[in-house]
Order: structure tokens, then C-alpha cells, then sequence
């Protein structure tokens, strides 16, 4: 994704600076939602304020959209042929694979110490058994307790001050 | 009734998703056990199109999600929802950018919420495993171990890691490769 937005709004467009580049996907990494939306969202408001940031991210979503709604709807027409069923029971387990190898390359920058391991396994093991626990933990509330964990245990920054 | 929740459980899902697009599928699972409205084998089936298609994969996520439910109203307003929290945040990050990023406490709250991120992200890995490697209800009728595990499902996955490691190829090629493999051997028993 990047080297593509680097081609077009860095080299041909000239809308931003490659530093500004950068410093949007930094930002977008550190903020909720998906890092290219969230750079759609910072040019666009670059080029024309708060509106041009909301119409910027209307363009970067319509595309997809589209897509997606046309193979959902073949998808439910066909989804009884058998064909079709085992054809996704072979790419689920596709999907198993693709999520292992997503969960080794995060694994490096995250799991930098013997606390964000003990962090990974205590979250593991409640959003795998929580459900049979006497009462439901949000996944809002797991993500909130982290990210707070974070601030009173991390130590990026905390050096000297 | 059900758009407007649709909304709501989208518009959650972006708040929190922080850290990339499978960070949805934890959020997809919680909604699909509350309110049934697309079942474990859809999200499974929603990764890998998501995977096979150009755009983010948390967007197409939301868009299929959003369709399995309410059709293409809902599909479009489920991808607007996920999109406006961060919408919102960065709109009004942009007023004081670099003050952000080098904030302490910003990076100190990545210190957590990056395991957590990717732990949750294994126990959605774990969800598709049940429903694509192991047969819990056939083992539980038969009481036999070897019903347990699908066989030729941990022969395939072996093999797509192995070849996965060896050779760097969109996704898309192993998401074709294994329907082809599914198609020729019945994984589906049909």
C-alpha cells in the first residue's frame, strides 16, 4: 500500500511531501481504525480541510464497496452449490494459515518482553474461554484495560522523566 | 431496528479495532455470538475474500458483514460506520500531528495494545481452526479421537505454510489453490 501512494500522491500528484507521507502512516498505525483509511482521511483534509478529509475518505471507500457487494451477492445465490461449499471448506483451511503467518510477522515488534508475553497469553486465554465465564468481557473493555496497562507499564519514553 | 444496531456494533468496531484489519475479527466474532446475524463459517469465508480483493480488509470485512445482514443498505452503512470513528479521530488529530505521535503516553498505551491486538487475533485464528481443522461434534457422537481432527484439512494447512515460507505469493494464489484442493477432495463432504 504504501510504495503505491508514494507513486501517485508523492511523485505524480505532488499533494505531500514523502515525510508527510510517512508521518500519516506513523499516525494511522498509532490511532484506531485501518492505517490507509486513516491516511485518505489526513491528505484529504491536507488539501481542502474537514471536508475534503471526509470526501477523500468517501472516495477511498467506494471502490471496495462496490466490489465487495457484487461477489457478496453471487456469493449468496451460489452458496448451496456444492461446488461452492467445498470449494470454501478448502480455503478455510486456507484461512487458518493466513492468519498464523499474520500473528508470526506481528509477533517481532510486539512481544518485545517477558510483560507483553504474560500481556499476549491472559488476553489469549480470555477471548478463547470467556465465553465460559458467569459474565461476558466486552472486547471494547479487553482493548481499553490494554491499552491502559500500556501507559502505566510501558517504557517508551518513560526514560528519565 | 436492526440497521440502526447495525450502526452502532459497526461504529464500536472502529473505534476499538486498533492496529490493522484482522484487529475486526475479534469485534466479528462478539457480534456474530450476541446477535447471530452471520455465523463462524461466513467470517472465515468473509477473510478470505477480503484477502483476494484489492482494498483494506477490515473495509471489505464490514461491507460483506454488513450485506450478510441487511443487504446493500446494510453493507454500505456498516463500512461508513467502521470508517467514521477514525474519520473523526484523525480529523482531529491533523490539527496538532507530530505532538501526537511523540506523545509518551501514546507510545507507552502501544506497549499494550499491541499483544493484545495479535492475542486476539490468535483466538479468532482459533475460531476458523473449529470450524476448518477439528471436528468437536463428530467427535463428541462417535467418542472416537481420531474424528477429532480433519485430516486432510492439517495435511493442507502443512503444506500451505510450508510453501507459504518457501515462496512469497499474494494470498489470493493460496486462497485459489486451496479451492481447487477443496473441490477435488470434497472438503466440504458434498
Amino acid at each position: 500500500m504504501l510504495p503505491l501512494l508514494e507513486e501517485d500522491l508523492v511523485n505524480r500528484k505532488q499533494w505531500i511531501s514523502k515525510e508527510e507521507l510517512l508521518d500519516y502512516f506513523a499516525i494511522g498505525q498509532c490511532t484506531p481504525g485501518i492505517i490507509a483509511l486513516n491516511v485518505s482521511t489526513f491528505i484529504g483534509n491536507k488539501r481542502k480541510g474537514i471536508i475534503g478529509g471526509i470526501v477523500g475518505t468517501a472516495g477511498f471507500l467506494t471502490g471496495p464497496i462496490l466490489v465487495i457487494l457484487i461477489i457478496a451477492m453471487f456469493l449468496t445465490n451460489f452458496a448451496d452449490l456444492a461446488i461452492v461449499k467445498n470449494a470454501f471448506a478448502g480455503i478455510r483451511v486456507c484461512v487458518c494459515v493466513l492468519i498464523l503467518q499474520a500473528v508470526l510477522k506481528l509477533w517481532k515488534n510486539s512481544i518485545v518482553d517477558r510483560t507483553t508475553l504474560i500481556l499476549y497469553l491472559v488476553i489469549f486465554l480470555l477471548a478463547v474461554f470467556g465465553k465460559q465465564l458467569p459474565f461476558a468481557i466486552p472486547t471494547a473493555f479487553l482493548v481499553i484495560i490494554s491499552g491502559v496497562f500500556g501507559v502505566v507499564f510501558g517504557k517508551e519514553g518513560g526514560k528519565g522523566s | 431496528m436492526t440497521l440502526l444496531n447495525l450502526c452502532v456494533q459497526f461504529f464500536k468496531t472502529g473505534l476499538f479495532a486498533v492496529g490493522g484489519g484482522l484487529a475486526t475479527l475479534p469485534f466479528l466474532y462478539e457480534i456474530s455470538d450476541r446477535f447471530g446475524w452471520f455465523s463462524h463459517s461466513d467470517i472465515a469465508d468473509m477473510i478470505a475474500i477480503s484477502e483476494s480483493t484489492p482494498g483494506a480488509i477490515g473495509i471489505n470485512i464490514s461491507t460483506y458483514a454488513g450485506y450478510m445482514t441487511a443487504g446493500i443498505p446494510g453493507g454500505i452503512l456498516a463500512t461508513i460506520s467502521l470508517a467514521a470513528p477514525s474519520v473523526i479521530i484523525i480529523l482531529i488529530i491533523a490539527q496538532f500531528l507530530r505532538n501526537f505521535r511523540d506523545n509518551k503516553h501514546v507510545q507507552n498505551a502501544f506497549y499494550g495494545l499491541r499483544p493484545a491486538s495479535i492475542a486476539m487475533i490468535s483466538a479468532a485464528g482459533i475460531n476458523v481452526v473449529l470450524i476448518a481443522l477439528i471436528n468437536i461434534p463428530a467427535f463428541k457422537t462417535s467418542g472416537n479421537p481420531n474424528d477429532l481432527f480433519i485430516w486432510r484439512g492439517i495435511i493442507l494447512a502443512l503444506l500451505l505454510f510450508i510453501a507459504m515460507r518457501k515462496v512469497k505469493l499474494h494470498p489470493v494464489v493460496y486462497i485459489a489453490l486451496s479451492a481447487v484442493v477443496g473441490i477435488l477432495f470434497h472438503f466440504g463432504g458434498v
